[in-house]
């Protein structure tokens, strides 16, 4: 929001020149750099309109080396992975793929939005899948909660009872039998996100 | 031909009716399948936001599993996917492996540490492609006792069966579930969000945001006059069912309206038990009106 | 000449290779320098220089200064591609008094440097490409051109603005013309448009004088309803035959009365009018509209009962007082000749089903731009008056930008007059109907005379300009002024926040396409056209209304989207193109024609039947094949037919072939 006297410039020595290139070779293709700025993804993204910057605006942004406003966006955390901007982009940008890898990005830099439950699902997500190999949707709720607004855990939990009752809710996390082949093979995979997305 | 069958984690838990009623309605068509034996979790698009490369590693595990398991008896190796993430999961890692040779030799090396091979013969598939495009609309037909006539359904495609890949179906306006339950007497609404978000995991992380997106949704195709929602996936159900109340509370209107998975329409025309077709486990009652037999 | 015979003959070859920098155009990715010293080292060669533009006048001059000073008789120049310069070349050879056909080019740009990233590599083909060169020119012979008359008169294929211009320029030159058109009548898109950007002036107001000056001039016949259907001969001597498709009225005796039209069985007119986009009904037997040149009636077979069902009163044909209508109308096959061909086939639009995201056809009240231009036509089906499809005046309309241009799922290009005509269409609509009009555009494209001032106006008039591209046309309502509209979905970029406008009508701009024949028509007439269908000029810059072949022309939107401005100045072009070759009275034909070597002929007629132009019979006295060199137009498929390698072709020798594949093997 608008403060008295901050200062609305940037200064080329500010920007980081190489965000553009980084990024596209996290994303595995350079797609954005076709990007027109129509704003197609931006119109029939069914939720942008509670992201902060638009997805056209991050793809301007991420082009032009905006580092800082990119990675603390919470824009990518908000994408759903619809792939609605990808289907409909004119020029085939690859927007969702995109947004992946900003999320790795900012993952990786440790600079998403702290306490916002979006990554703290994903990393939650990851944990248990390493653990198990499957995921358990009661346990991953709980966790979500317990480590974002313990709160809405109460008022969710209505939900759970009914979820429970009905044989929805598996208590007892299930396990893969081969639990150790699976955890040397997300070992053996040279990781973190240096790879590149398809779609 | 013996599927090759991959539930997901949801399907063993908030969409364990999926689970139940597809089983079902494929034992009474006849189409024979096997659950692929110890499958791990696809890695939905959470993993994804974390590490791609681990992402894709868990979903070609699956692949692998599949592959070794189905190849014995000599024929092509298809893997059933119900669920719309782990369908877009599967069919990303194997386009990965088909596509992009580094990222092939990456996760080839990977899989060979873990004692595991996959060759790329197993094409991934999801119900409705199978009941429209292997088994006929003219087989549900015939297995069709009840038809749901006069039952007003709205088809319910949600993102990833159709997005990014159009594999069975038309991106804009799907037509299979449609076809499927019309071809059981149904209805079937011509309205334009067949393939709108739900919301996804948002629901539970940012539940103002999600839950809107489902609202729309309903309060839709109640407008337009549907009796019920037919889904085909279990986070989609989750979503536009479960949350009614949630949302009566937060937009101060009602939406209550049935969501059920199309299985469980078909096996409710092919004559099945509601136990059969896990209808007890629905948070909004439904059964087909009587002035629709 | 100073040195004659051929090269084998001649003593030994005396070669100078000049290679060319192009600028940085070949420097670039061929070390020039390191060519020019190795091509000293071949052997024949007298000279080997470098200059920076070979083509200049300096240039040449150096290559003529050498030629005398070191008594050269072979010349090879690394340059570009020879549709380029071989003629510049073959003239400063010829000029400083050698052979013109003593000449050989190796392309080093359009095959080496411009798709080659690595310099070693390049120079290394340059070198191979040189070393080819300079084997094959030491067989070169001494060949002289062959002139030919040229036919006076021009054929024109397509009827629109285009094929109007160029007929009208060339026919008041004193030229004849024959002008083909497939459809009833000329006027093309034009004739379909109410108003003309910027200007505002009425189409039909411009454009039908110059119908009826097509139709009265002396020198210009007029084929409607016809088609070409097949092309031979060469640049000054096209044979072409074209065929007239029945339209069951005798031209020559209709005049365009219309009793027919009220007489017919049908009282009800009920066939989708093609000319009014279906947005209004016709008879079977009808005038595509009122000032349709020629001014005859045609009946369509397939809904006509005649013709249809064989059984009918007849009613249109007792009607008519000069007993015009024919029943029996039959096709018609005619051969005609001409020295130059204008191509002027025009476009047609996208078809916006190709995009459900905007609801055409889904939605009653989308419609395309072209039907717009009908419904706000004071001679359109609603007589100019803004009504939609459910009988409605629309209160808000949008404009849609862009649909089926920009698009990698539609066409790639920008269509270059949506947004100009979508601002007159604004305008118009705002006019007529006082409805709000927002604009949806991606970038607004207004280069040209008086359009940037015209979208000032626009701006000025109060109509919304949104710079966004629109996602969805939908009718999900989440307010209640949404409800009962149509919504359109769209990010407004400039501000940067998502909108939802609901709308009672929209108008799809569509883009250009080329016409879905345009392959054949290509092929018709021996012309390139690029992926999309667009033909193909023979250099973008310089010869922009010339295609690959030669005496055939290009004129409008057949070549690219243009607007009308563009086009007429693009057929006076490929008018002046024309006539310009058939007011020289000849043209040069170049001396690949193909021979028999009548020792080595066993005179089996292999070639004979395979020859497309019969230049072949037997000598039955000789027992040898005997080529018409006049008819040869050197395709040299005799060449490759013969079995005994007695069919040769100049210019093409094999021994001068396998000499420059052999130079250019030895190298690599």
């Amino acid at each position: 929001m608008y403060e008295w006297g901050r200062r609305r410039i940037k200064y080329e020595s500010e920007l980081d020149p190489a965000f553009c290139q980084t990024l596209i070779e996290k994303t595995g293709n350079d797609s954005i750099r076709n990007c027109i700025q129509c704003g197609t993804c931006s119109s029939t993204c069914p939720v942008s309109l509670y992201m902060d910057f638009t997805p056209r605006r991050l793809v301007a942004m991420a082009r032009e080396g905006f580092h800082d406003e990119v990675l603390h966006s919470f824009t990518p955390w908000i994408c759903a992975s619809c792939y609605s901007c990808t289907v409909e982009c004119p020029k085939e940008v690859k927007i969702t793929e995109t947004m992946y890898a900003i999320k790795q990005m900012a993952m990786d830099k440790g600079v998403h939005p702290a306490r916002f439950p979006v990554p703290v699902l994903a990393r939650e997500f990851y944990h248990q899948v390493k653990a198990n190999g499957r995921t358990n949707e009661g346990r991953l709720i709980t966790q979500l909660f317990l480590k974002t607004n313990p709160f809405k855990l109460i008022k969710q939990s209505k939900i759970g009872m009914k979820l429970f009752f009905s044989g929805r809710l598996d208590v007892i996390p299930q396990k893969i039998k081969n639990i150790t082949q699976l955890r040397t093979l997300l070992k053996a995979v040279n990781g973190n996100g240096g790879g590149r997305a398809h779609s | 031909m013996t599927y090759l069958y991959y539930p997901g984690c949801s399907l063993k838990g908030t969409g364990k009716a999926y689970d139940e009623s597809l089983l079902a309605v494929m034992k009474k068509l006849g189409v024979e399948q096997q659950e692929i034996d110890d499958w791990n979790c696809c890695g939905a698009t959470a993993y994804m936001a974390v590490d791609q490369d681990r992402a894709y590693a868990l979903a070609s595990r699956n692949l692998a599993l599949a592959e070794a398991q189905g190849r014995p008896n000599g024929k092509p190796v298809e893997v059933l996917t119900p669920c719309n993430a782990c369908y877009l999961v599967l069919l990303k890692a194997q386009k990965r492996l088909e596509e992009d040779a580094l990222g092939k030799r990456k996760l080839a090396g990977a899989l060979e540490s873990a004692g595991l091979n996959y060759e790329g013969k197993v094409s991934v598939r999801h119900p409705l492609d199978i009941f429209v495009n292997e088994l006929g609309l003219d087989a549900l037909k015939e297995k069709t006792v009840n038809p749901l006539n006069g039952l007003k359904v709205a088809c319910y495609y949600g993102c990833q069966i159709v997005r990014p890949y159009s594999t069975f179906d038309d991106q804009y306006d799907p037509v299979a579930m449609d076809q499927v339950l019309e071809a059981m007497g149904a209805e079937t609404l011509k309205w334009p969000l067949k393939t709108r978000c739900c919301g996804g995991s948002m629901t539970g992380t940012i539940p103002e945001v999600g839950m809107r997106l489902s609202f729309i949704i309903l309060k839709e195709a109640k407008k337009r006059g549907a009796d019920v929602i037919a889904t085909a996936c279990p986070l989609c159900q989750f979503n536009l069912e479960c949350y009614q109340n949630e949302m009566r509370e937060e937009f101060g209107e009602a939406v209550d309206i049935p969501v059920v998975y199309f299985s469980q329409l078909m096996g409710k025309a092919m004559g099945l038990s509601d136990r059969e077709l896990g209808m007890q486990r629905l948070f909004v009652p439904f059964a087909v009106p009587a002035a629709s037999k | 000449m100073s040195n004659n015979g051929n090269g084998r003959t001649n003593g030994s070859p005396r070669i100078g290779v000049y290679i060319c920098h192009c600028g940085i155009n070949i420097a670039a990715k061929v070390d020039v320098e390191r060519v020019t010293r190795f091509a000293e080292t071949l052997p024949g060669v007298v000279v080997s220089k470098e200059y920076k533009f070979m083509c200049s006048d300096p240039g040449q001059e150096l290559i003529q200064k050498d030629i005398r000073e070191h008594d050269l008789n072979r010349i090879v120049v690394a340059s570009c591609s020879p549709l380029m310069h071989e003629e510049t070349f073959r003239k400063a050879t010829a000029n400083a008094g050698l052979n013109p056909f003593y000449f050989q080019m190796a392309n080093i740009r359009e095959h080496v440097s411009w798709v080659t990233k690595d310099k070693d590599l390049g120079t290394e083909k340059a070198k191979a490409l040189v070393a080819g060169a300079v084997r094959r020119v030491s067989l070169h012979q001494a060949l002289e051109k062959k002139r030919v008359d040229v036919h006076p008169d021009v054929l024109i294929v397509g009827g629109g603005i285009a094929g109007i211009h160029a007929a009208l320029t060339i026919a008041n030159s004193g030229r004849k013309v024959l002008l083909v058109e497939r459809e009833p009548t000329i006027g093309g898109h034009m004739a379909m448009f109410d108003k003309t950007f910027p200007t505002l002036d009425c189409a039909a107001c411009i454009l039908t004088p110059k119908m009826s000056q097509v139709k009265d001039h002396p020198n210009i016949t007029l084929w409607s309803y016809s088609e070409v259907t097949k092309v031979d001969g060469f640049a000054g001597n096209f044979t072409i035959q074209v065929t007239r498709k029945p339209r069951y009225v005798n031209e020559d005796e209709c005049v365009g009365c219309m009793l027919c039209i009220d007489s017919c069985v049908y009282k009800q007119a009920r066939v989708d009018d093609e000319f009014n986009q279906g947005l209004s009904k016709r008879k079977p037997i009808y005038i595509p509209f009122p000032q349709a040149t020629p001014p005859v009636v045609v009946i369509d077979p397939e809904t006509c009962m005649q013709l249809s069902k064989g059984k009918c009163k007849q009613l249109c044909a007792e009607a008519c007082e000069k007993h015009a209508i024919d029943f029996n109308q039959k096709e018609e096959v005619i051969e005609v000749q001409a020295g130059a061909i204008i191509l002027a086939t025009g476009f047609k639009t996208f078809n916006p089903m190709r995009i459900p995201e905007y609801g055409y056809g889904r939605y009653l009240n989308v419609y395309t731009s072209l039907e717009v231009e009908r419904l706000v036509n004071a001679s359109g089906p609603t007589g100019g008056e803004v009504v939609l499809r459910d009988g409605s005046k629309p209160k808000s309309i949008a404009i849609i930008h862009c649909v089926g241009s920009r698009d990698h799922k539609t066409n790639k290009y920008c269509s270059r007059v949506c947004c100009m005509y979508s601002l007159k269409l604004a305008h118009l609509m705002k006019e007529r109907s006082n409805a709000e009009v927002y604009n949806f555009y991606i970038d607004m494209r207004t280069p040209g005379k008086g359009y940037e001032e015209f979208y000032d106006k626009l701006l000025e008039e109060g109509t919304h300009f949104i710079r966004g591209r629109v996602a969805e046309v939908t009718d999900w309502a989440l307010t209640d002024a949404e409800e009962g509209k149509m919504i359109v979905r769209v990010e407004d970029t400039l501000v940067g926040m998502p909108r939802r406008i609901p709308v009672d009508m929209v108008i799809l701009s569509v883009g250009l396409e080329a016409q879905p024949d345009a392959d054949d028509v290509r092929r018709l007439f021996g012309v390139s056209c690029s992926k999309q269908g667009w033909f193909t000029e023979r250099h973008p810059k310089l010869a922009p209304v010339s295609t690959a072949t030669d005496g055939v022309f290009l004129a409008g939107a057949c070549q690219g989207p243009k607007d009308i401005p563009d086009t007429v100045a693009q057929a006076g072009a490929a008018a002046a193109e024309a006539l310009a070759m058939i007011d020289k009275g000849f043209v040069e034909l170049e001396p690949n024609t193909a021979f028999i070597d009548e020792e080595v002929c066993s005179g089996c007629k292999s070639c004979i039947p395979m020859c497309p132009y019969t230049a072949i019979k037997r000598d039955d006295e000789k027992k040898v094949a005997v080529i018409n060199e006049a008819l040869c137009k050197g395709c040299g498929t005799c060449v490759a037919t013969c079995p005994s390698g007695a069919a040769q072709q100049n210019l093409f020798l094999d021994e001068q072939i396998y000499e420059e594949i052999e130079g250019v093997l030895n190298y690599v």
